[in-house]
């Protein structure tokens, strides 16, 4: 079997999208669909480390940062997906399997995995917050010995707005870890839990003073959790945040993303907690 | 829903969340008179409109707080669980509960009767107001939590 080429070897100018076609699309709720996604051209997509981003483009509409959403584990096909939130996003979500897009990528860092190795790990997500975190829970699934206790909260507006609903079940289901979804309101029909995320924390399994936490979401909800968190004991130094800001170039050049000293395309969108609470919940940042 | 009758509780006071580390005569008084009651999925511990007279102590299980709207289906606000305490319209006027209390699945609770604990709290001043700091911060997370949910973080 001949080796495919990384597509590094494709696309030689850093904001030339690569074009790729989508493969499948799995509708996940009213307004959100999963992608997937492979080069056109006879190449692996480039390797990835979870909580990176790419740049889709469509020609004609634009371009908009979507994390990476899909296995690091399983080299030939990329995973986005994409919340309908405006101009491009509404394009990216309505793709048909056999259209094409560019993709330009992977940016940004990613989760500390090497640090969590011998740690317990609290993974929190809020709404669109759990799949830049898909990649952590199949790495640790598949390394589950490198870890200590798992525990993953994962909140959303309604049970119809939970994302990845299958693949949760199995999760759930999954004896060596603790995976506990709770949305803000519910009719009868769901026996899950209501309530925030951080009404989770209290009674969650995990040594504060051996636990690392991932969390991603809406800026409020890790504000929030990372409060609760801090309450349980766990020092601010342990917990890491994914942060969004509106993105142009992704390479540290125009600026659009700043947030304080740092470029989130750059520096982020992974965050050690400590060096960016001052700024949390601070506007026009 | 079926009741054990006083004294034959196994449930202390003492072990709940919600007393833990609570010192002084209080507890072992209201641990007299507390009654252990255990519901199956779908029993409601509480109905919305009806006087509030009791104080329950949630000790295995899942409630869900429900609110109805006429002419629309119950909603769910927040579950609560082990360690957890229902409610406080027992302890202000017009003490009549402002939701439906629904077990989700088997739950065991310690209940306690909301005028002899409103009794015991007044001639027990000191105590009483270290009972009442602990009710407010459930009523303040309750407060906040909701302020958060309104703001409907997760929306498109
Ligand atoms: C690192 C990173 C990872 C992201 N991952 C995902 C993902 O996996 N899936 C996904 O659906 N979206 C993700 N986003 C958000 C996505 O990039 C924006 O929703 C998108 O750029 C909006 O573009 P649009 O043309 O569709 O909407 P526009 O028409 O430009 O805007 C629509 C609305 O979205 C707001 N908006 C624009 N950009 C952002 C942003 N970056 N963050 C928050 N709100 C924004 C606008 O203020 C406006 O209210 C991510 C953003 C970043 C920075
Ligand atoms: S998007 Fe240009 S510097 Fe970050």
């Amino acid at each position: 079997m001949t080796a495919l080429a990384r597509p590094e070897a494709i696309s030689a100018h850093p904001l030339a999208p690569t074009p790729y076609v989508v493969r499948r699309r799995t509708i996940e709720t009213s307004d959100t669909t999963t992608l997937v996604l492979t080069p056109t051209k006879d190449a692996l997509p480039p390797s990835h480390h979870p909580g990176q981003f790419n740049m889709l483009y469509l020609y004609g509409v634009g371009e908009a940062a979507i994390s990476i959403a899909g296995d690091p584990l399983a080299p030939n096909e990329i995973v986005h997906t994409v919340r309908a939130a405006g101009k491009v996003t509404n394009a990216l979500a309505q793709l048909e399997p056999g259209s094409t897009v560019g993709v330009r990528g992977p940016y940004g860092t990613g989760w500390p995995l090497v640090e969590a190795a011998g740690h317990d790990v609290v993974i929190v997500a809020g709404g669109l917050g759990l799949p830049p975190l898909r990649g952590v829970l199949r790495e640790v699934f598949m390394h589950r010995e490198r870890y200590g206790r798992v525990e993953i909260i994962y909140g959303a507006r309604s049970p119809r707005d939970l994302v990845y609903y299958t693949e949760i079940q199995d999760w759930r289901g999954r004896p060596d870890i603790r995976f506990q979804t709770t949305v803000d309101a519910a009719g009868r029909e769901w026996y899950g839990d209501v309530g925030l995320v951080t009404a989770r924390i209290p009674d969650a399994r995990f040594d504060p003073a051996n636990s690392v936490a991932f969390l991603c979401g809406p800026e409020i909800m890790m504000k929030l959790t990372a409060q609760a968190l801090e309450t349980r004991g766990i020092r601010d130094d342990a917990i890491w945040v994914s942060l969004e800001r509106n993105m142009k170039c992704a390479i540290g050049l125009c600026g659009h993303c700043q947030f304080g000293p740092d470029f989130v395309c750059r520096d982020g969108p992974v965050f050690v907690y400590r060096d960016v609470r001052r700024l949390f919940g601070v506007r026009e940042v | 829903m079926s009741t054990s009758p006083k004294h034959a509780t196994k449930l202390r006071l003492s072990e709940h969340r919600f007393f833990q580390g609570f010192e002084g005569p209080l507890v072992g008084l209201l641990q007299k008179e507390a009654i252990e009651q255990t519901y199956g999925p779908g029993d409601l511990l509480v109905r919305e409109g009806d006087p509030a007279d009791k104080f329950l102590l949630i000790y295995e299980g899942k409630v869900a707080l429900e609110i109805a709207t006429p002419g629309k289906p119950h909603l769910t606000i927040e579950t609560i669980g082990a360690g957890d305490a229902l409610g406080w319209s027992w302890l202000f006027p017009p003490q009549e509960w402002r939701l439906d209390g629904r077990a989700l699945k088997a739950t065991r609770a310690l209940v306690l009767d909301a005028e002899f604990v409103r009794f015991t709290l007044d001639h027990h001043p000191t105590e009483g107001y270290r009972f009442v700091l602990r009710l407010l911060p459930i009523i303040a997370e309750r407060l906040e939590n909701t302020r958060v949910q309104l703001l409907d973080i997760y929306g498109a």
